[in-house]
């Protein structure tokens, strides 16, 4: 895919997570829950079949009690920027150009109307972000009153996933057209997650705006597909080259080595092989 | 003609090989998926003028600020109101999914009269008139013959005006016997006045302290005001302060701590008494604070040399001697240490020498009301009714003793004994349950739902139908919290003064009445000076002209909060805190609480855990609470225990499959769950799960742990110390 030619710089929305902080309790999941109409089933412990765009994960350090450490982990859609702009593995494989790249934002999206359910995009990617409607959603008699208009109930059949609540970019950014700005201040447009955290442990912005602080918390590095400079900040699956813009902060090394540890054996050194895929 | 056979079956294999060949049977199935999946049952939620509306929420004592967003009328998402003193624009995931409660199929839509027997779920519709009626003759019944002590009431909560009417109700009616439902205040309120003299609550100042040591409390899955907690969690991570967590288990709180202490379950008051010893040998305390402002020093520190070396504790925790008493000099010589009391979301009051030694800690290092302390909060004033005038009748009734006991010179440091209510439900002839759910939520709960069985006449006022509530005779149901007015006065933990105000968020969606106008009307129906004592038109004018000056601020703002307020000295008869004196030397000396079922037949230990994905207290936890519950915890309709690999593999039992759970209280089938993170021995259970009643959503889900735990009363206090139970795992 060729990448559009724009006059001003594209942003690149993007968060961090702050691992240290995160609490686990699952704030951000029922926020996206409610923000996007998520909807629910009377049984949800399969959880494969649980749709939740933003999931919350548990990982230890896998060491006996009491030396037993945890950490959560959650996980909203990455938005995979790949080794080009453009180049996720859910975007490259899609038939129906159902979920494609905004160059603009960065922010993958989800086209429900175009999905027809091939389920490709789910095979590629490699964060289980995206979730198949196996079902038409049914909420109880009287309470699809508490519905959003602003974000259209999935039907069965079409895969859906997180989309950094772009129905909140959008009205963001009429408002600021409407008032003659071209820009958006930080604060204008966050996530539903982010604005929930009660730990304040998620961060929302653009990674490409120094002023943002996800910028300067997670020192994006340009030359290098955006990796973090900041030596407590990693992101899942570094080495398979996805180049996601959801980073991660913490403090425990076990943790960081966690988030990395695909297929190869893990090292020292932080710095994993290149991904080949130029 | 004749059709040969020959013929017959090649026009039928020649029809249907033609039939698949052509387009139709594909275009056919492709038509009609694509006209099902146009099914109109997938709602287009209509688009209309949004709007925002502040109010507070009232699903747990945090008394969080929320920011509901609007269409039109229907209110789509709740958010948490931005620059409130408490949660600042933070939510939890109980306060997120109040619109599933709201809109959600067990809501109660209008008053109900059981038709068929006692919790069978048949109810006859009846109107208002008729409810309050029947509830008006029922007690005024009760009082013509001379017996009002048997009218009992349950609420969730004394203060703020609703609660502040029930009692009034209660008072003017005759009848001793208000109850709270219990939580960790009961004892906090004990310590403090034990202590301080002081008649109000604990204020835990963990916005400005710098190494907090919490005894097992759930300070990341709700306890005090959640979101208050969670931002003190996550500024100490900025600064580098300290949180040490005392615990049997690996719960969120631990694994976020700096230090998981793991300790043997019950043993809590033992570590803070030999930390207490080390600080006193290692002169380590606030020699000032000690010198100036404490009496009873000598006799303290005389009592931990005596019974509470660090040797002794070692034993009784499971940790070694060097970990004491390391962890206890990294709290006396930090800046501003918090030593913080009660297990859990803190609903189970606990054991009063746990709550005075952890108390006893903070005093120690000087830090009683001081910033980054523990704060005397003093009771709320705002509410100033004249004074009730009583007949003779009601004058009688106040004069009998409370059913529980609580306030007699037995149990002086009791307020109520909530879960003695079954040992006293033969002299219930009438109960009256507001915004509480004690048929789930008191331990040893079977006892409780056979004890309503005796009582011949309960009220609910639940706007649910729960477990309490279907066991009622008549449910008069209130409003929910986003459909009505209501002052939230809060104690969970906070140092400032603050009352929140809830407000309609929409216009009440079905037949229901706020709780305040039902006492209002119960109450003008039963004529005579019970219905003297309540001289307002309806609830919103008594709570207009209640908060008086403050009515404004609050529609405005949403919330009044004292900022700037200073604790001022003790209250004892000295001026000094009270570290020892005869009635602290009693409970120190005491027993340790032991739980039931001790020894060969019970060998493990079933404590209860609570998280914040649950609800627990009033309220049941709503499907996208359900939905976020992890596969280790609910599995299908099975409820698993987290039990250490090593004690499961001794047992023979098998991660992941089904076994049974016996406790001297109860049996339930539970699924195992092998965990690393809990200390071999234990089994932990959440609290939350196994509700009967409510929806398909949350009801027939794992099990009640309350079905399986009793109360173990504290022989100082009375109230009620479980903290677990002895079990059997087969």
């Amino acid at each position: 895919m060729k990448q559009a030619q724009t006059k001003h710089q594209p942003k690149r929305y993007g968060m961090v997570i702050d691992l240290d902080k995160c609490t686990g309790c699952g704030a951000c999941m029922v926020a996206c829950f409610s923000e996007n109409n998520v909807p629910f089933k009377e049984d949800e412990t399969d959880k494969r079949l649980s749709i939740t765009w933003m999931k919350v994960y548990k990982v230890t350090n896998g060491k006996k009690f009491p030396d037993t450490e945890v950490c959560y982990f959650p996980r909203p859609c990455q938005h995979c920027a790949g080794q080009h702009e453009g180049h996720s593995p859910c975007v490259s494989v899609c038939p129906a150009t159902a979920t494609d790249y905004g160059m603009e934002t960065g922010i993958v999206s989800q086209i429900y109307t175009r999905c027809f359910g091939c389920r490709y995009c789910m095979g590629a990617c490699p964060y289980h972000a995206r979730y198949f409607n196996w079902w038409d959603p049914v909420w109880p008699k009287g309470m699809e009153r508490y519905l959003s208009p602003n974000v259209s109930p999935r039907m069965r059949g079409i895969v859906e996933k997180c989309s950094f609540c772009y129905h909140r970019y959008q009205l963001a950014r009429n408002k600021a057209y409407t008032e003659g700005r071209r820009t958006l201040k930080e604060s204008e447009y966050q996530t539903a997650c982010t604005q929930a955290c009660p730990a304040n442990a998620i961060t929302f912005g653009d990674l490409n705006n120094p002023d943002h602080a996800v910028h300067q918390m997670a020192q994006p590095d340009l030359h290098h597909h955006y990796k973090p400079k900041n030596p407590h900040a990693f992101r899942l699956l570094e080495r398979l080259g996805t180049n996601t813009k959801i980073y991660y902060v913490s403090s425990r090394e076990w943790v960081r080595k966690a988030g990395d540890n695909y297929q190869v054996p893990l090292t020292t050194d932080s710095h994993g092989p290149e991904n080949s895929g130029h | 003609m004749k059709l040969s056979r020959r013929c017959f079956l090649s026009l039928v294999a020649g029809g249907a090989a033609g039939t698949a060949l052509s387009p139709l049977p594909w275009k056919l199935a492709d038509d009609s998926s694509i006209w099902s999946q146009n099914w109109p049952w997938t709602p287009v939620p209509p688009d209309g003028e949004g709007t925002y509306t502040l109010s507070t929420c009232t699903l747990c004592p945090g008394g969080c600020g929320i920011n509901v967003r609007k269409i039109d009328d229907r209110a789509i998402k709740i958010e948490g109101a931005k620059d409130h003193p408490l949660n600042d624009g933070g939510v939890c995931m109980l306060g997120l999914s109040g619109l599933q409660m709201l809109y959600g199929p067990t809501r109660i839509q209008t008053p109900l009269k059981r038709a068929g027997d006692r919790g069978q779920g048949q109810w006859k519709p009846i109107s208002w008139e008729q409810a309050i009626g029947e509830v008006a003759q029922k007690l005024g019944d009760l009082r013509g013959l001379g017996k009002p002590q048997s009218l009992a009431c349950i609420a969730a909560k004394d203060t703020g005006t609703v609660g502040r009417l029930l009692r009034r109700f209660m008072s003017a009616y005759g009848s001793p016997n208000f109850f709270r439902m219990p939580s960790v205040e009961d004892a906090y309120e004990a310590a403090i006045y034990i202590t301080q003299g002081a008649i109000g609550s604990a204020g835990t100042d963990v916005n400005n302290a710098d190494f907090i040591l919490s005894f097992g409390s759930a300070l990341l899955d709700g306890y005090g005001s959640p979101v208050r907690v969670f931002r003190a969690n996550s500024r100490l991570k900025e600064l580098n302060g300290t949180v040490v967590q005392v615990e049997p288990r690996l719960s969120n709180t631990a694994a976020k701590a700096d230090k998981w202490l793991a300790v043997k379950p019950g043993s809590e008051a033992d570590l803070a008494l030999a930390m207490a010893h080390v600080i006193i040998s290692n002169n380590a305390m606030n020699q000032t604070f000690i010198a100036d402002q404490v009496e009873g020093f000598e006799a303290f520190a005389r009592m931990v040399q005596e019974k509470y070396a660090p040797e002794t504790a070692a034993g009784k925790t499971g940790l070694s001697v060097d970990v004491i008493s390391e962890w206890a000099m990294k709290f006396a010589s930090a800046r501003r240490p918090l030593a913080l009391y009660g297990k859990g979301k803190g609903q189970v009051p606990g054991s009063l020498k746990e709550a005075l030694a952890v108390h006893a800690l903070n005093a120690l290092v000087g830090n009683i009301n001081a910033e980054g302390g523990v704060w005397a909060l003093p009771a709320y004033d705002y509410i100033n009714w004249p004074d009730i005038e009583t007949d003779s009748v009601a004058a009688a009734g106040l004069q009998t003793p409370r059913m529980d006991g609580a306030g007699t010179d037995k149990y002086p440091h009791a307020r109520y004994l909530t879960h003695r209510i079954a040992a006293g439900a033969e002299g219930i002839e009438a109960l009256l349950v507001a915004e509480s759910n004690p048929c789930f939520s008191l331990p040893n709960v079977q006892a409780i739902r056979t004890a309503f069985e005796k009582i011949p006449f309960v009220v609910s006022f639940s706007s649910f139908m729960d477990e309490t509530a279907m066991n009622a005779d008549l449910i008069l149901p209130n409003h929910t919290y986003l459909e009505r007015y209501e002052d939230v006065p809060v104690t969970a933990g906070v140092t400032q003064p603050t009352v929140g105000l809830c407000r309609p968020v929409v216009e009440p969606l079905y037949k229901t009445r706020h709780l305040g106008d039902s006492i209002l009307q119960i109450a003008k129906a039963m004529k005579g000076t019970v219905a003297g004592a309540f001289p307002w038109e309806d609830y919103e004018s008594c709570l207009k002209l209640t908060l008086a000056g403050h009515w404004e601020t609050l529609e405005e703002k949403g919330v009044i909060t004292a900022a700037g307020y200073a604790p001022g000295g003790f209250e004892t008869a000295s001026g000094k805190f009270m570290l020892m004196n005869d009635d602290q030397g009693a409970v120190y000396m005491a027993d340790d609480v032991a739980t039931e079922g001790n020894g060969n037949e019970y060998p493990l230990v079933l404590i209860p855990y609570d998280s914040i994905r649950l609800a627990s207290r009033y309220v049941g936890a709503a499907p996208f609470m359900i939905k976020t519950v992890s596969d280790a915890v609910i599995k299908g309709q099975d409820g698993y225990v987290e039990i250490n690999p090593e004690t499961a593999k001794t047992l023979g039992l098998a991660d992941g499959q089904l076994a049974t759970l016996t406790t001297p209280v109860g049996t339930a089938k539970v699924g195992i769950h092998y965990d690393e993170g809990i200390m071999p021995g234990v089994v932990a259970m959440p609290r939350g799960l196994g509700h009967t009643a409510y929806d398909r959503f949350l009801a027939g889900k794992g099990v009640n742990v309350n079905e399986l735990i009793g109360f173990v009363e504290d022989p100082a206090s009375g109230l009620d110390a479980a903290y677990g139970i002895g079990a059997k795992l087969a």
